[in-house]
């Protein structure tokens, strides 16, 4: 198991290196930079100011400098933010956009899994009909429709909910913001549910379990549930994925202080360090989400051996 | 091979129904598939002839009727936008570059992952296992963030959406066509090919292609509401087309500023992305059921 994931952690470095370095190439070729203005400045300033961010160097000097930066965990300063590090900017977002993603990744699960169950159980019921229609409304209508609608709905008519804002992570704050990244997600893993249960309740061993005479709840529960969840927790390696992503416009549509904001003004004003810290974050928050997938996946399914 | 042999083709009718007949009768016999082509060819109708069909220009400015509810006296069915804009007119036009995105860049992720999939599986051996490699390293790229970056940095240019999400889509297709090529290319009717002296690319393209097309067309189908989404989610962001042309994502973030005052202009364009978005995941549903050889 420890070297399951010693050598998962050691696959994830040339990914890791990868990012890093079609990031850091694809903001430099880029136009524009992070003290070019409309107003030129006098060059005799402007040239003191490159030097001081070591921006004067050449392309492959800065490459590298940065990387032995990161290799101890310093992100360099902030080029637009004055007086901060990129560390210190990031430190402060990452709790938030963290239980933002993780919170709205368990939500989907937990419902989508029991509205999968359900709708297989009672396979061509009207209960059946109602989770898969909802379903395909939920993959349907993106994230970003759903939370405008949500807060239109439940802030403003009903004013049930805060309509934004973080409130240090407020629980009345966190439920629209989630909801809206879950809801598609609990869409796609009901459905995935519902798919895979049905196969395996016709499969053998259920058979011959039902054929001892267990009792219908135990059969569920003790042998078809491991087997039907299995392609749905390979699918939440990508959900982590889209649900990281998705929290970039989250953030953005309730007004929440992650990394997702710093992420979009550190592109807009070219900000290097802190495009790159943020990428780095949600890169790693992305490659750990997976192996926390994968490892809960073995303890699913008896075929797969971590070690070898 | 200096000699050619006989050619291989040659005009055989088969007797029966073909796998594509078969299919064809099995997806009409789907009705939501149905419904969904019917409500899709609606959309695109509304898309191909937008300019005829209101009296409005999409990017003329009526100042007196700024943010207008739907007034029919005046023929802005759907209202007006922020600017004074007609905005029936303005969603179809965000349709016509929806649609356009979510084809094209389709088009674009089919070149290369049918390509690169079909040429690492018939291959095989160590080009497959280098190639798959590289796929598997870009999957676990975050993409997104590379799509944003670059819209940022080298601005907001249609092309480069294309390219860009085309770019992004060809990962799974890859993989799909491999695993079909890997199963197809030991049939004996590749091994004739060989033996009639065709070339590689030849049967690559000629022989393989066109024998895994049933999960292609598929998974394209499916790709088709991905490209859309993603579209308007970097549209909702701010980074995708440019004004005075729109999008989806576009007309709906500008709505989903204003809802409390102008709902109408949240509603309408969201209701096209969505029904789009159900139309094309309901067809590649049923085009899955009918091509699927599984379920027969």
């Amino acid at each position: 198991m420890l070297r399951y994931i010693t050598f998962r952690l050691l696959g994830a470095i040339p990914t890791m290196l990868l990012i890093i370095t079609a990031a850091f190439f694809l903001m430099r070729v880029a136009p524009g930079g992070p003290f070019a203005s409309e107003r030129a400045l006098p060059p005799e300033i402007e040239a003191r100011i490159l030097a001081h961010y070591k921006l004067d160097l050449p392309l492959w000097r800065q490459y590298f400098d940065y990387l032995s930066h990161i290799l101890v965990g310093d992100f360099g300063p902030s080029f637009r933010v004055r007086d901060f590090t990129v560390f210190e900017l990031l430190k402060t977002g990452f709790p938030v956009s963290l239980k933002l993603g993780v919170l709205a990744l368990i939500v989907a699960a937990i419902f989508g899994m029991g509205a999968g169950i359900a709708a297989a159980l009672r396979q061509n019921t009207r209960l059946d009909y109602l989770v898969m229609s909802s379903a395909m409304t939920g993959i349907a209508i993106p994230n970003f429709v759903m939370a405008p609608l949500l807060t239109l709905v439940l802030g403003v008519y009903l004013s049930w909910l805060p309509v934004g804002g973080w409130n240090d992570g407020a629980i009345r704050n966190m439920i629209l913001p989630i909801t809206a990244l879950a809801l598609p997600k609990i869409a796609y893993i009901a459905r995935l549910t519902r798919g895979s249960m049905v196969e395996t309740l016709r499969a053998d061993y259920v058979r011959t379990a039902r054929a001892k005479g267990l009792r219908a709840r135990l059969v569920v529960l003790r042998h078809a549930l491991k087997g039907a969840l299995l392609p749905v927790v390979s699918y939440l390696g990508p959900a982590a994925a889209a649900i990281i992503t998705g929290s970039v416009v989250i953030e953005s549509i309730f007004d929440l202080p992650g990394i997702g904001r710093y992420f979009i003004q550190g592109a807009l004003n070219r900000d290097y360090t802190l495009v790159m810290g943020a990428v780095i974050v949600y890169a790693g928050l992305i490659i750990s989400l997976n192996l926390l997938v994968d490892i809960a996946y073995g303890f699913l399914d008896p075929k797969v051996k971590y070690d070898r | 091979m200096t000699d050619l042999p006989l050619p291989l083709e040659t005009e055989i009718t088969p007797l029966g129904r073909s796998l594509w007949q078969d299919a064809r009768r099995r997806l009409f016999k789907n009705r939501a598939a149905v419904a969904s082509l019917i409500i899709l060819g609606i959309i695109l109708f509304l898309a191909i002839f937008a300019p005829l069909l209101s009296p409005h220009p999409y990017d003329e400015i009526y100042w007196d009727r700024i943010q207008a509810p739907p007034d029919f006296a005046n023929a802005h069915w759907f209202g007006t936008d922020g600017n004074g804009r007609d905005l029936f007119i303005r969603t179809l036009y965000g349709a016509r570059v929806s649609l356009a995105v979510g084809i094209l860049a389709t088009l674009v992720s089919l070149l290369i992952g049918v390509t690169y999939g079909a040429v690492s599986g018939y291959f095989g051996g160590k080009v497959d296992s280098l190639m798959m490699r590289f796929v598997d390293v870009m999957y676990a790229m975050p993409f997104m963030f590379f799509v944003i970056l670059l819209m940022v940095l080298f601005g907001r240019n249609i092309y480069l959406i294309f390219a860009a999400l085309g770019a992004v889509e060809w990962l799974t297709m890859a993989r799909i066509v491999r695993g079909q090529t890997l199963s197809v290319k030991r049939r004996e009717f590749i091994e004739a090919a060989r033996a009639g002296g065709v070339r590689t690319y030849g049967i690559i393209f000629r022989h393989i292609v066109p024998n895994i097309l049933g999960p292609v067309i598929v998974y394209a189908t499916l790709t088709i509401p991905q490209v859309i989404l993603t579209e308007s989610f970097i549209s909702f962001l701010g980074l995708g087309v440019q004004e005075p042309l729109t999008s989806w994502g576009v007309l709906i973030s500008e709505g989903a500023r204003v809802m409390e005052e102008s709902p109408w202009m949240l509603v309408f364009p969201a209701i096209f992305l969505a029904t789009t978005l159900f139309c094309f995941n309901f067809i590649g549903d049923g085009l899955r059921d009918a091509l699927d050889p599984k379920d027969r």
